[in-house]
């Protein structure tokens, strides 16, 4: 089931996906719990996590200390020992407080233990720029993450995506990252009232044309469609493809895109050099190099943090137009 | 200092103790020459000299009781239990060892036992504990059960100085979780002394920032280990919330290995007087006098051991190695989905 297919029906924005996604799984697994910072008597910075406190109790909703390894800790130990965890971790950029609780301890410890530990972990955390909340929150780390053997991470961009993400992750017997776009909290989009889950490693085709196939994930994908929107008054049929899940990633429909379109272009908006995209592009240098007609482009964010001038960030992020522009290169059009 | 109240051990208790002292040492032993021979891959820590520590807390665990353990960890392995076969096995990166090669010495685990393995990251195992405790009170809550499986992480003195160490701790006390956090102080961390790298002498001044007892004990003495360990994972067990036993321990050989790598950062004037209160042959004596164990009994308990360890590194040199086409197996937990 994909957001295409979804009946038409009940609006939710982003944010009360996520709440929706949380509390159903909640509902459906006695042995899951939620905890991490102000998830519970504020129901998070975001909102995100409201009446959770109250409908759940303190025993399985539960105010952390501001202790980020801790937190990931909490998950190791209590997934491998039987609970699901879902956990938040704020802002994406304090994963770099409990990098090695990720990368040495959940990423691992099934493979060290020689497939005896399973960790049915799942760490939701909001990512992005766009806010004017400078270097320390605003930052798309998900490269990070998809680097660490072990995890698996989604990205989703759309409200039905984030609920969808939610409850596939706290059903997953592995570590799951949810990488929320905070850009999009106010994002309304038809969000079935049932639980339902997306099919791991799947990705969106969320356009369809025969000119150029652009990759985008997170907020971008908005801005992509954006730019196909322009491309296709200047005749140009762009097709829009959200991997949605960036490991695993669907490597499959992304190049048989490209077998169809012949160009690829490839946007995020984590910083270019060493991005997801990065291998995004050598994926389709590797596969589908006899059928490109110029060489796989790509936009994403220069190379410094994020500023927090709004003037400075809004150069920062990648948007339509920028995106339109490296299409028209591309393509050798305009 | 734990309560004088503490009852006596028995006898049972003290060959128990004497037993699973015995079986480290020589396994540890015999695991140095191995390695030091080129027969088994890679690096050992051993524990030789602490054995006292893991005894003493092991004894009052059951299958049930998590551990987390440290990169010097097969101490902490062999007195919860732990066959020395898969031991063995695992250190020469065979496929019948407790992680089927894939871990080692440093990650070298039993999660049916509670041993949530071994650690190569120091202070990595302090948050995960908390995390399984947090499970056994969640359990015992569903459950309706009033007395909780405790988890133990173990520690040294090096481990109290970083950040994941200070989370864990205050995570357990403020949440009162079953957690013993049994710190065994060798005097170094690696390589540097402890007056070196921490402005205390005692870790278990710690506990008071944290709003939780702080216990010191002998940590060459089995018994006091015991005594002091018993009483802190009772509390635990009924709800007292956590407690930080500090045994003061030593060392005997190196970090590395049983020759180490020739540096000098201890005297032999140091060395000796700690090898002179050896737990293995202090304890015997003790059990001599109190008329437990007769020499020829307790010299009957050594044999066997070097027995079985004889045929469990037999056993693991024939042992199967991982096929290679099995290199990416168990990277992931396999799911129909995905």
């Amino acid at each position: 089931m994909t957001a295409a297919d979804a009946p038409a029906g009940r609006q939710l924005v982003y944010t009360l996906a996520i709440t929706e996604g949380v509390r159903q799984a909640l509902q459906e697994e006695p042995l899951a719990f939620m905890a991490g910072e102000d998830v519970a008597g504020a129901g998070s910075v975001f909102g995100i996590y409201r009446g959770l406190l109250a409908e759940f109790g303190p025993d399985r909703v539960i105010d952390t200390p501001i202790s980020e390894s801790g937190i990931i800790g909490l998950a190791v130990g209590a997934g491998a020992t039987g609970l699901k965890p879902i956990v938040d971790i704020m802002f994406m950029d304090f994963i770099g407080e409990c990098m090695d609780e990720i990368v040495n301890q959940l990423a691992k410890m099934r493979y060290m233990f020689g497939g005896k530990a399973t960790l049915p972990v799942t760490v939701l955390t909001m990512s992005g720029a766009g806010m004017n909340l400078a270097a320390q929150h605003s930052q798309s780390l998900e490269a990070w993450l998809c680097h660490t053997p072990g995890l698996k991470v989604v990205m989703p961009a759309t409200a039905y995506d984030v609920k969808g993400a939610i409850i596939t992750a706290a059903r997953e017997p592995n570590p799951v990252f949810v990488v929320m776009c905070k850009g999009l909290m106010a994002l309304p989009g038809d969000v079935p009232e049932e639980p339902y889950t997306l099919p791991i490693g799947k990705a969106n085709v969320i356009r369809e044309g025969d000119g150029l196939t652009i990759v985008a994930h997170g907020r971008m994908i908005h801005e992509a469609t954006k730019a196909a929107d322009i491309l296709a008054g200047e005749g140009v049929s762009a097709e829009v493809i959200d991997p949605l899940w960036l490991q695993p990633l669907d490597t499959d429909t992304i190049i048989n895109s490209v077998a169809k379109t012949h160009n690829a272009l490839v946007v995020h908006e984590a910083v270019r050099f060493g991005g997801v995209g990065a291998e995004i592009a050598a994926q389709i240098a590797e596969l589908a190099f006899d059928s490109l007609d110029a060489p796989v482009g790509r936009v994403a964010a220069p190379f410094s943090p994020v500023p927090f001038s709004p003037v400075l960030e809004q150069t920062y992020v990648p948007n339509a137009e920028r995106i339109a522009d490296e299409a028209r290169r591309i393509l050798g059009v305009g | 200092m734990a309560s004088s109240q503490a009852s006596e051990p028995s006898a049972e208790v003290l060959k128990d103790l004497h037993y699973r002292m015995v079986r480290i040492r020589h396994f540890e032993e015999e695991a140095g020459k191995l390695m030091e021979q080129g027969k088994s891959p890679g690096a050992l820590h051993l524990y030789i000299g602490e054995e006292a520590v893991a005894s003493g807390v092991m004894v009052h665990l059951t299958d049930n009781d998590q551990i987390t353990s440290t990169h010097r960890g097969h101490g902490h392995l062999v007195a919860k239990g732990g066959d020395f076969k898969k031991m063995y096995a695992e250190l020469f990166g065979r496929e019948t060892g407790y992680n089927k090669g894939r871990g080692g010495s440093m990650h070298i685990s039993n999660v049916d036992a509670g041993m949530l393995g071994a650690n190569g990251i120091v202070a990595a195992g302090p948050p995960i504990a908390v995390g399984a405790a947090f499970s056994n009170k969640y359990l015992a809550r569903i459950e309706g059960r009033d007395r909780m499986d405790v988890a133990v992480p173990f520690f040294g003195d090096g481990a109290t100085n970083e950040g994941a160490f200070h989370e864990a701790a205050n995570m357990a006390a403020i949440w009162k979780l079953p957690v013993v956090f049994i710190c065994e102080n060798n005097g170094y961390g690696e390589f540097t002394p402890q007056a070196e790298h921490q402005a205390i002498s005692d870790v278990a001044d710690r506990a008071a920032g944290y709003g939780m007892p702080g216990v010191i004990c002998d940590g060459m003495d089995a018994v006091a280990v015991w005594e002091a360990a018993g009483e802190a994972i009772e509390r635990a067990r009924t709800g007292g919330g956590p407690t930080l036993v500090e045994c003061k321990t030593y060392r005997f050989v190196d970090h590395v290995g049983l020759r180490g790598i020739g540096l000098h950062y201890r005297t032999d004037e140091e060395l000796e007087e700690w090898r002179a209160r050896d737990p293995i042959p202090q304890h015997e004596q003790r059990m001599i006098e109190m008329g437990v164990m007769t020499a020829e009994e307790i010299q009957a308990v050594h044999d066997a051991v070097m027995a079985d360890i004889t045929e469990s590194i037999e056993f693991a040199e024939n042992s199967p190695l991982p096929d290679p086409a099995d290199l990416l197996n168990d990277v992931y937990t396999p799911t129909a989905a995905s």
